[in-house]
């Protein structure tokens, strides 16, 4: 049996288990430190904190497909989308999503909703446009495996800190400006509120950076996932290195007539700053994506029968 | 999924389960005399073929095995999707045999770590006396070790026939296990054997 196969990534799965933990972590510092400088505000910005985040988890799905403008399509408008997702569900054996199209020219997909049965699956048509079945299949399940590995919960408890902090910095800054800091209040709240603030801002730096690191291995994982289920690694990364390519030539058409200027910066606007702004990227570079799909696909042909 | 998994995106992929095949024969026996539908003698398994060497050695491999039996060959077609099918022709009459061929098809696969790529088997029935150009399939999901009935509207593109579906549903429903969940019955449009 080639079992194997299916082992799975331990890099990957400590690297992301590291990463929880210290959001984790991060968290319980934060809510002591917060709860020792200010213990009468906390209560009441946890509950109105706790209330968004319910908000977001609930309506994710229809949110993303408002702000997408997204449309669901029934399978007689769009027979051969219906047809992958048809064909992936009952591969990977889950309940078939929602299906819907954004009617945009950039290349895109997601999925979202908080569980499998309110999932809901949507591509663009520009998406559509540019790939063929095969890589198309490759993209929805990439997609439908966020769903599977319930992305949604995940991610959401993990901004939990980042929108509390930022909740805080608002509430301090508010009460900072309006009271804290007149005369006839006594010195220490003003001082009190400045610490709140800080530690606020602080906190949600951190937890920005490691949701941030937090998202790029998920999207790693649902590559894999995608890869392994289809087993077409190579067809998912065609379909990685199309919208990419897509996607970057979308922007540089305004970025063109800055770049004569180039010259004068200490570091090029285009090339320079890689390792900074792979900190705060949401997905893994094309090159770490593509690198991962190429070990899967030799894998692949090398084992079995 | 357990929640670990869950919590690192670890999806595995699902085995499927082949035994509810043998059902098959019985319920053709019920089918016939519920609807008048007789098997065609044509059956047709599909999966996704992975890339790479390991994969095209096993498809050849099951050629071959299938091809021993004196008989005529089975027929590899892929679709638009690209899944591709290995259709496997028998005696109208013969259709545990078929049955057989199937499960060897699968259980090949499967033994050889491929069961995740399996996406479906089925098998063709056509319609009584006059109305022989009406066609219906019986599908077998492994990934759910259930069947469900797919019949296309005669003449027309992409319609599907769903009162026969249901009344096929009713036949055959104490003989084989019936895909509950009435979004999973997806259409196979033109596929092999049917």
């Amino acid at each position: 049996m080639a079992r194997t196969r299916y082992a799975p990534d331990r890099g990957l799965t400590s690297r992301m288990l590291v990463t929880m933990f210290l959001l984790g972590l991060v968290y319980v510092a934060f809510v002591t430190a917060f709860f020792v400088i200010a213990p009468k505000l906390g209560p009441a910005v946890l509950v109105i904190a706790a209330g968004l985040l319910l908000a977001q988890y609930f309506f994710s799905d229809r949110l993303a497909l408002f702000a997408m403008h997204g449309r669901e399509v029934s399978p007689e408008e769009a027979p051969e989308l219906h047809g992958v997702v048809d064909r992936i569900s009952a591969m990977a054996n889950v309940p078939k999503p929602r299906v819907a199209i954004a009617d945009t020219d950039v290349p895109n997909a997601f999925a979202t909703g908080r569980n499998q049965r309110r999932a809901v699956v949507c591509v663009t048509t520009g998406l559509l446009r540019r790939l063929d079945p095969v890589e198309l299949e490759g993209v929805l399940a990439h997609e439908m495996s966020h769903v599977a590995h319930r992305d949604v919960a995940v991610m959401t408890v993990a901004s939990f800190l980042g929108v509390v902090a930022g909740l805080l910095t608002r509430f301090g800054l508010q009460f900072g400006l309006f009271g804290g800091f007149s005369r006839n209040r006594d010195q220490n709240t003003g001082l009190v509120l400045l610490a709140v603030i800080a530690v606020s801002a602080l906190a949600y730096a951190i937890s920005f950076l490691l949701t941030r690191a937090l998202s790029r291995y998920r999207e790693l994982s649902a590559d894999r996932a995608a890869a392994l289920l289809t087993g077409r690694p190579s067809a998912l990364a065609g379909a990685l290195v199309k919208i990419s390519g897509d996607m970057a030539r979308i922007p540089t058409r305004d970025l063109r007539a800055a770049e004569p200027f180039n010259a004068f910066f200490f570091a090029p606007a285009l090339s320079g700053g890689l390792s900074f702004s792979a900190l705060f990227a949401t997905h893994p570079s094309l090159e770490r994506r593509l690198a991962q799909l190429q070990e899967i696909s030799a894998r692949l042909s090398r084992e079995g029968a | 999924m357990g929640f670990l998994d869950v919590l690192l995106g670890r999806s595995k992929p699902v085995k499927p389960d082949l035994d509810r095949l043998f059902a098959l024969p019985t319920a053709a026996v019920t089918l016939e005399a519920a609807t008048g539908f007789t098997p065609t003698g044509l059956g047709s398994v599909c999966f996704r073929a992975v890339e790479g060497g390991a994969f095209a050695r096993l498809q050849r491999d099951i050629r071959e095995l299938l091809d021993a039996d004196e008989g005529p060959e089975v027929e590899l077609s892929t679709d638009a999707y690209g899944y591709t099918w290995l259709l496997a022709r028998h005696d109208p009459g013969d259709l545990s045999g078929l049955v057989t061929d199937l499960h060897a098809v699968n259980a090949t696969l499967e033994s050889n770590g491929f069961g995740p790529h399996l996406l479906c088997s089925l098998i063709g029935f056509r319609g009584p006396g006059d109305e022989d150009d009406r066609r219906l399939a019986l599908v077998y999901l492994y990934k759910r070790g259930t069947f469900f009935p797919f019949a296309p509207l005669p003449g027309r593109t992409e319609a599907r026939d769903n009162a026969l579906e249901l009344q096929v549903r009713g036949a055959v429903g104490a003989d084989l296990p019936i895909e509950p969940d009435l979004s999973r019955w997806f259409p196979v449009w033109g596929a092999p054997g049917l």
